[in-house]
């Protein structure tokens, strides 16, 4: 059967949307579905009334193309949230709040500078090497990170779907840091030959690192483990039937995406479960 | 940022001074790559251009002149650049670069062009107070390509016109900086205007006809003339307009609605047919009377019941001429149009798919057989997917289905079929408009975009087509799209309008005048929003400015509704009041621009009677040799085909999984990359239940044999959404006919047999059609010479999957299972691909045997509720073969046939009994995967009905077969049959 949602929520969660987002309706249903009151409000609603913040315990902001992804991916949302939103989203990290961006969201996030708070940004999300937006199912990786309620060397398979979502750093030295202070979070494998979880492995080729991202790196988190993002969707991997080979595989009861999404909103609840 | 100090004033270098506005041009950092350069090294490479040394790509930017510099750069380095990625050359106005060792290439579209980058832009800066409110466009971009390398000023063009540019919509500049900022186009006034032509002769009115691009035609013009007699005056501009737009092809179906003396091939009687639709395809589904048919025929979409309290509808479009003059313009607006019906079918549905058929030239078609004022099929191509990508990806809709075809018949012609599926409560599928309601239009503004997209499209194309009908190309803004949409189903699902309809061809005519065909309408065009001043008021009226919705709205929720749009940025604009006057009319500034008579508008429309006859090509049967290269290299052959080829690079670049309801994907497999028959999704998370996509198209059959074309097609479509689990006694199926000129009575002649096809087969098969769309006049003229497409029926199965858990992929999934053949395989290679490859003509044409075939995909889907089947193929181009070897390299096994074993029908003496079996396309076929422990549950099922076991699935991958003789025909690895499969027509999907 088609997993339902928890009639008992353990935590309290808000998925942001904007002109252009689109991945609202399926990451409302993952984390309905890990769990989690949420709550769908448009950015313009947020910003009128940034108290409601205080009220949650997740902010999730959702994938699509934020304002067309004109201009740049993220770019103009990251504006908008940076002119109206700024001071109350660090907050509401700063007083526990989990904040996490999926694909767009990861690059609105970027674009916010919430990674590498109080410093000049020296990230980026930007084109594919392939130079084309790409669909297809990769395999993730949680790696040893601040974001401990990922789990550590668990195997995810999930599918991409940008244009722009190659992680680069301005420098070398940019990338060693988000090592040390343990900001890589969800890296690009071989399903075949996955690794150990924190294993520097050299650049994968294309498709297993669809993107070309430095590191293999998918996603990343802030210093504290509260502010994640992430250019694959697991919320598009909730039900049996979502893997791309699941006629080959046997009785399935979710998606491994689901899993995502449940530590996610253990993590954010307030109050323990 | 690069040091403005490279620029300079350079009035006295060039005649053709940089413009007067702030520039700002974003470059790549070396350090972080240059991807859109490398691509377009690539395809440099590709068009034969000497590979440049360096070659760099940049965003533009203009901004008016009055900024400070300090500003501009503040502007730059907040919105326009990213730290990490970027550098940036800012450019004062009248300055520009100094070249150094680059050449550049500049590309900008042309005023009025639809540029929703500099939109966005332009509405970031308005919130931010850094553009003032209300005023005149003001920032613009532009495409920068720098390059270095030994390329003339030849190179550079071919470059700029065959790479970078449309110059249909785009200006180019090279080695020069004179941007068309801040260009205005004519001027037109507001008002009526009276356009005299009770006087006229009947060659006047025809002329008058053609200048005024009505695309009316004589009897037409007679029509009009003798209703404005009767009235005792003059026509206004707008009225002549609205009656143009509403008796267009594109919106009346003249031809499918008309008379035609018909006479068949054969020697049968002639006969009259009076209105073609009505007397076969609506009359089937008029027949069959299906209960789950909630609305056929009569709105923007059909819709079908889906579940207990939902019903889905769908539509597919044609978009052939816009994307025959712009692919990527015509082919994004083609997505977004049809997503508009959908969102305007019933009370509004949420779009939950997408689906495109492209039908084009051969891609390998030498550049001297590209006629002149068209483009090369890859070009073509490139552009049309990047349209749909690039629309459809921005909407948040899973693009799952589709197809391209290819034939030298669509080198001038090229087809481009969209289609949108949605889901709303079974509440919402009824609307009604009621005297007294307020219209309202949601949405983009209106502009001088296209204008005469209806009639335009009625048209034949020829090679000026580029420059005369440029204002009916538009390029699309799909946020504007999805915005409304968003605020369109809020508004819908609050109770606050009754009725909504989409502003397609025709613009706020059609809209307001099928609205209001049966009340009545007055509109004032005041306060419609415009996106820059400067229309005359029938321009306004007929403007076909993308993403605009028209609302009927009861007066007391007008406030709520205007008030819901703009809290998400929308406009939401009043345009008048349905009456129950039964009359059309149009104010602009407190006179009446026009006045019509709603019965004269929608009933007024002249019959003519077209002459229709068909007679069967007299062409020889080539038979069926055996393939003098031998069965492996005639197979590695068909699967390199464009035909059957991967068409990944084009599936990748879609968004099909978006929503998070995807089953079966267009591709599976276990590498993911083998070609799926239909697609599956789960539209709503509560219900296992599902729909499959299932399309079916020929480009060779229908000149042999347009009636067989037309089952054939029907069929192939059946049998893509039963071979994934659909069932098949709840399937729709849509038509869309792309026909050459039907006032010639060989084109109308066919039309008339694949339109009784299409009833035959809906009887049979039990399946309705619920909703069609044409598109005639698909000629060329170039000199004196007409060259028509061949007549090509795309056919869209949408079947109801009863359980998303049951259903089937196409992928070998274990050795020791058996593969059975179901259906029988007869003499019928006319129009197949292993023809087509070895340059014969002729032939029997696939037919359809209406008795077994329904109960065969009845018997099919069976099978696959109860489990009994692992995996599940149609044999479609290519044959046996083709299939065979899609099964094996999709599952990465292998296979063992014997042919012997094929349910075969008498073959003609002196056919090659192998080469039959293998290639023949005959229909109804599948091949069936089957655990040995469910071979006999199987078996009864299908007993009774042609169906043998030919093999067995190998763990070895090769692909075996033994010919009738039972020696060895053909063994192939499964790695060879995919390298063929993925190694021909691959090429990059970069800018269009």
């Amino acid at each position: 059967m088609s997993p339902m949602p928890r009639t008992d929520p353990i935590a309290r969660a808000l998925v942001l949307r904007s002109a252009g987002t689109n991945c609202d309706g399926e990451t409302v249903r993952a984390l309905e579905l890990a769990g989690a009151e949420t709550t769908l409000l448009h950015l313009n609603a947020l910003a009128r009334d940034p108290a409601r913040l205080a009220e949650q315990d997740l902010v999730v902001i959702a994938g699509g193309f934020s304002y067309g992804d004109y201009v740049a991916a993220g770019r103009i949302f990251g504006l908008e949230l940076a002119a109206h939103l700024r001071a109350p989203l660090e907050r509401f990290v700063a007083d526990g709040g989990h904040l996490v961006g999926v694909c767009n969201g990861f690059q609105i996030l970027v674009e916010l500078g919430l990674f590498q708070p109080g410093r000049p940004r020296t990230i980026a999300l930007t084109d594919n090497a392939s130079n084309r937006f790409e669909c297809r199912w990769i395999t993730l990786r949680s790696e040893p990170c601040a974001a401990r309620w990922l789990g550590t060397g668990e195997l995810m398979p999930v599918p991409i779907a940008h244009g722009e979502g190659r992680f680069v750093t301005g420098t070398p030295e940019a990338l060693a840091e988000l090592f040390a202070r343990g900001q890589v979070a969800l890296t690009y494998v071989d399903p075949e030959r996955p690794g150990p979880a924190g294993a520097r492995e050299k650049l994968l080729p294309y498709p297993l690192n669809p993107n070309g991202s430095i590191a293999n790196i998918a996603g990343i988190c802030d210093p504290t483990g509260r502010v994640l993002g992430l250019m694959p969707h697991p919320e598009r991997n909730l039900a049996p039937w979502h893997h791309p080979r699941w006629t080959r595989l046997g009785a399935r009861e979710v998606g491994e995406g689901l899993a995502f999404y449940r530590r996610l909103v253990a993590a954010a609840a307030r109050t323990p479960a | 940022m690069l040091p403005t100090a490279e620029a300079s004033k350079d009035e006295t270098r060039s005649h053709h001074p940089a413009p007067d506005a702030w520039r700002v041009e974003v470059f790549r950092r070396a350090a972080v790559g240059d991807p859109e350069g490398a691509a377009l090294a690539e395809a440099m490479a590709e068009l034969g251009l000497a590979a440049p040394a360096e070659v760099r790509v940049a965003k533009g930017y203009l901004f008016a002149p009055g900024y400070a510099q300090e500003s501009i750069e503040a502007i730059a380095r907040r919105v326009l650049a990213d730290p990490v990625v970027n550098e940036v050359r800012v450019l004062a106005p009248r300055a520009a670069p100094r070249p150094g060792p680059f050449q550049r290439i500049l590309v900008m579209s042309r005023p009025g062009v639809m540029d929703p980058v500099a939109h966005t832009v332009e509405e970031l800066l308005v919130r931010s107070g850094e553009v003032p409110r209300g005023g005149a466009p003001a920032v613009a971009t532009y495409r920068v390509v720098e390059l270095r390398g030994p390329h003339g000023a030849a190179e550079l063009t071919q470059l700029a016109t065959r790479l970078l540019a449309n110059e249909t919509i785009e200006v180019v500049r090279i080695a020069r900086e004179d941007l068309p900022y801040g260009e205005r186009f004519p001027q037109a006034a507001r008002g009526r205007v009276t356009v005299p032509l009770l006087a006229l002769g009947g060659d006047e009115l025809v002329a008058l006809s053609r200048t005024g691009q009505l695309s009316l035609t004589r009897e037409e013009m007679l029509a009009i003339q003798a209703h404005y007699r009767s009235l005792g005056r003059e026509p206004s501009a707008c009225e002549l307009e609205t009656l143009a737009q509403t008796w267009s092809e594109h919106c009346k179906h003249k031809t499918l609605t008309g008379l035609v003396e018909f006479t068949p091939p054969d020697g049968g009687t002639p006969r009259r047919i009076d209105n073609l639709l009505k007397s076969t395809i609506a009359r089937a589904t008029h027949e069959l009377a299906r209960p789950w048919c909630v609305s056929v025929f009569e709105d923007n979409a059909g819709i079908v019941a889906f579940d207990q309290g939902h019903d889905l509808c769908i539509k597919v479009e044609t978009h052939n001429h816009p994307s025959a003059i712009d692919p990527y313009g015509g082919a994004g607006t083609g997505i977004g149009g049809v997503i508009r019906d959908v969102l305007g079918a019933g009370r509004g549905a949420r779009p939950v798919a997408n689906l495109d058929a492209f039908f084009v030239g051969p891609p390998e078609l030498p550049k001297e057989r590209v006629p002149k004022g068209t483009m090369h099929p890859r070009r073509i191509l490139r552009g049309v997917v990047a349209g749909v990508r690039d629309y459809g990806n921005r909407m948040g809709i899973p693009t799952v289905a589709g197809g391209v075809w290819f034939d030298e018949g669509y080198v001038t012609n090229p087809l481009v079929y969209a289609g949108t599926v949605g889901i709303l409560p079974h509440a919402a599928a009824h609307k009604e408009v009621r005297p007294g309601d307020v219209i309202v239009s949601v949405g983009g503004r209106t502009g001088r975009d296209g204008i005469h997209g209806a009639t335009f499209s009625s048209i034949e194309l020829s090679e000026d087509s580029e420059t005369v009908s440029s204002s009916a190309v538009q390029i699309g803004d799909p946020i504007t799209e999805k915005r409304t949409l968003d605020c369109l189903l809020a508004a819908r699902d609050r109770g606050l309008y009754r009725a909504v309809t989409d502003c397609g061809a025709g613009g706020f005519s059609s809209a307001v005048g099928e609205m209001g065909e049966k009340t009545g309408a007055e509109v004032e065009l005041d306060g419609v929003r415009l996106k820059y001043p400067g229309l005359a008021s029938h321009e306004i009226w007929i403007s076909e400015a993308q993403e605009r919705m028209v609302l009927a709205v009861p007066p007391e929720k007008l406030d709520e509704l205007v008030a819901l749009f703009a809290a998400e940025d929308v406009e939401a604009t009043v345009l008048g009041r349905f009456t129950d006057t039964k009359r059309l009319v149009v104010k602009d500034r407190g006179e009446v621009v026009a006045e019509l008579d709603m019965h004269f508008l929608h009933k007024g429309t002249p019959r003519p009677v077209r002459q229709a006859r068909w007679e069967r090509p007299r062409l020889a049967d080539p038979g069926c040799p055996a393939p003098r290269e031998g069965h492996a290299r005639a197979l590695l052959g068909l699967l390199a085909a464009p035909e059957v080829a991967s068409k990944e690079w084009i599936v990748r670049q879609y968004d099909h999984e978006v929503q998070g309801n995807s089953v079966v994907k267009p591709l599976v497999g276990v590498r993911g990359d083998a070609p799926s028959d239909g697609s599956v999704l789960q539209p709503l998370a509560s219900s296992r239940t599902g729909f499959a996509l299932g399309l079916g198209a020929s480009t060779r059959f229908g000149a042999l044999d347009p009636y067989r074309m037309a089952l054939a097609v029907i069929d192939e479509a059946l049998r893509n959404v039963v071979a994934v689990g659909a069932d098949p006694a709840r399937v729709a199926i849509l038509d869309n006919f792309s026909w050459g000129n039907c006032n010639e009575p060989d084109r109308m002649g066919a039309l008339v047999l694949a339109a009784e096809a299409c009833y035959d087969a809906a009887k049979a098969f039990g399946t309705p059609f619920v909703s069609g769309k044409d598109s005639l006049n698909n000629e060329y003229r170039v000199g004196g010479e007409t060259l028509s497409i061949p007549p090509t029926l795309l056919v869209t199965a949408l079947g109801i999957v009863p359980d998303v858990a049951r259903c089937v992929t196409m992928d070998l999934k274990r050795a020791g299972n058996r593969l059975y053949l179901v259906g029988e395989t007869r003499a019928e290679l006319g129009g197949s691909l292993f023809h087509h490859l070895a340059g014969r003509g002729g032939g029997t044409v696939p037919e359809v045997d209406l008795a077994r075939a329904p109960r065969l995909l009845a018997a099919l889907h069976a099978a696959i509720a109860a489990r009994e089947v692992a995996s599940c193929h149609d044999l479609s181009e290519g044959g046996l073969a083709v299939a065979a070897a899609e099964m094996a390299l999709g599952g990465g096994l292998g296979l063992a046939l014997e042919l012997a074993r094929v349910p075969v029908a008498s073959l003609p003496e002196g056919w090659d009994a192998d080469a039959a079996r293998l290639y023949s396309e005959s229909t109804t076929r599948f091949l069936v995967e089957v655990a040995p422990a469910q071979a006999p549950a199987f078996e009864r099922r299908l007993a009774g009905l042609p169906c043998a076991a030919l093999g067995e699935v190998l763990a070895a991958p090769t692909l075996r077969v033994a010919g009738v003789s039972g020696k060895p025909l053909l063994e192939l690895p499964v790695d060879e049959l995919a390298r063929a499969f993925h190694s021909a027509f691959h090429f990059q999907g970069g800018a269009p």
